[in-house]
């Protein structure tokens, strides 16, 4: 097990995220954030405190849950459901920002996506990811990534956050040669 | 968990987690959202030998909105009417790839009978049996409650809860003593004698015998119909008298505290155990009970059907033969 960010490396991959956003979208106006719970939800959060320091003005976040779309449903006992909040005008016609703690096969997106639809059309959906540690199953790719990290698929990737662990770290697990 | 057959079953915090869940999809409901995939090609069938529109309804309503296929099977003009068994019946869902039965009948223990043997694979939800149990309606009764007094979260501690009338022939309100007292809350049974069932003392509820001493004490109120299609002998001398002594009215609900709320599992007798003006008053919630329904029916088929069942794994060997 080994630590591949620290609370440092995580800030500052979030600062700069927030600010590729903004580069991306000119400004914050219409762009707004959702988090996929658990921990995508505390990044999308935290990166909605920076864009607001970087722009001193507010930016619409919400929560958007995807158990009800996952594609594996099936091939485990029922999930418990996490909260969905979608800010009181909607998403419509706004640049919507996936953000997620590890992209990994792309199934979580794609269940996002389809979750997005049932909620309505934004004008784009763009995905921020902590970590991108690669062995995609679908076409599907980030926008804004905090670390690139290639990982063979019989190692896992954990994020710790402070709210919930209680500390920021992005720790590695399982690599037989280190 | 494979059944919902009887609010014994549950443990406390099976029962917080259908809870739970149903708190998601109601505000998820709120939101735009008005159907999910995530049942898509599960086939639920309400299998209906009694009477019961709201029930079923409630039921398909919320099979329909996680995208189930739903087959209503009701006693009249069908096979059921014709003397066919329940294991024939049962025989035939099973051939018919049946994923859950939601079972409605005059008999006690018709769903426990439908779940133990071996006819079917799928999933049973008890809607109602004779006189014994209607765990749905106890769940959105406890949702019901939780969401008015409790904000959605946590348990029931704390809170005390009348159920008044037809304790007798209530299978709603044994199934409510059973989950209100799991979930932390004192209830009492406000009821003539003569409609209280044998062995009552054993429920572990107060038992009482004057509506109008009770009322001031309690933080919800649920009002029992009086099952007159369920009554062979007298209970009572006379409708008025029973109204007079164990119906809700205006004047009653003066007694209550200003925070607490009317129940009431339908369909009503208006006049009779409840004045229409109670019913349509601020204070009542029977119309939220209905749209709580829905949104915890459809908790109870995510939880039941949205993971893999038996079936599922029964299928996925055959498949790998």
């Amino acid at each position: 097990m080994s630590v591949i960010l620290n609370a440092g490396e995580i800030s500052r991959a979030l600062r700069r995220i927030s600010h590729e956003i903004l580069e991306k979208n000119h400004g914050s106006s219409e762009v707004l954030l959702l988090g996929i719970p658990t921990r995508g939800a505390l990044l999308s959060q935290r990166i909605k405190v920076l864009i607001e320091e970087i722009e001193k003005s507010p930016v619409l976040a919400g929560t958007l849950d995807i158990t009800m779309y996952r594609d594996d449903l099936r091939m485990r006992p029922p999930r418990t459901l996490m909260p969905t909040e979608i800010p009181g005008g909607g998403i419509d016609e706004k640049h919507v920002v996936l953000v997620d703690d590890v992209f990994y096969s792309g199934r979580t997106i794609r269940a996002a996506l389809d979750a997005i639809n049932e909620v309505g059309r934004p004008r784009s959906v763009q995905l921020a990811v902590l970590i991108d540690r690669g062995h995609r199953e679908l076409p599907i790719r980030a926008d804004f990534v905090g670390k690139n990290i290639p990982t063979a698929k019989d190692e896992s990737v954990r994020v710790h956050l402070t709210e919930i662990d209680g500390v920021d770290e992005v720790l590695i697990e399982g690599r037989t040669s280190s | 968990m494979k059944n919902l057959l009887s609010i014994n079953d549950l443990s406390k915090d099976d029962a917080l987690e259908i809870l739970d869940t149903a708190v998601e999809l109601s505000r998820l409901s709120e939101n735009t959202v008005r159907k999910f995939p995530t049942l898509r090609g599960r086939t639920v069938v309400n299998l209906f030998f009694e009477d019961s529109t709201r029930t079923r309804i409630s039921f398909e309503a919320a099979a329909k909105r996680l995208s189930a296929d739903v087959i209503n099977f009701s006693a009249k003009g069908s096979s059921l009417s014709k003397g066919e068994s329940l294991k024939d019946t049962a025989l035939t869902l099973q051939a018919m790839g049946a994923d859950a039965v939601i079972i409605r009948h005059s008999a006690s223990g018709a769903a426990h009978q439908l779940a133990r043997q071996e006819w079917m694979k799928g999933s049973v939800i008890n809607a109602g049996d004779g006189t014994h149990e209607h765990p749905t309606q106890a769940l959105l009764d406890a949702f019901t409650i939780r969401r008015r007094l409790r904000a959605d979260s946590g348990d029931l501690t704390g809170l005390s809860v009348a159920i008044v009338g037809d304790v007798l022939h209530s299978r709603v309100a044994r199934s409510n003593v059973l989950l209100l007292q799991k979930l932390g809350a004192e209830v009492i049974l406000v009821a003539p004698p003569t409609l209280l069932p044998v062995g009552v003392d054993s429920w572990g509820a107060q038992v009482r015998y004057s509506l109008d001493d009770v009322l001031p004490l309690v933080d919800a109120v649920m009002m029992l119909r009086v099952q007159r299609e369920r009554m062979e002998d007298l209970f009572f001398p006379t409708e008025r008298e029973y109204s007079r002594n164990f119906g809700l009215n205006l004047e009653r609900m003066n007694r209550l505290k200003n925070t607490a709320i009317v129940m009431h599992p339908g369909p009503m007798n208006r006049g009779l155990e409840i004045s229409a003006d109670s019913a349509d008053s601020h204070q009542s919630v029977i119309v939220e009970q209905v749209a709580n329904g829905v949104s915890v029916r459809m908790s109870v088929l995510y939880l039941l059907l949205g993971g893999a069942t038996a079936r599922d794994l029964n299928l996925s060997s055959a498949g790998g033969m």
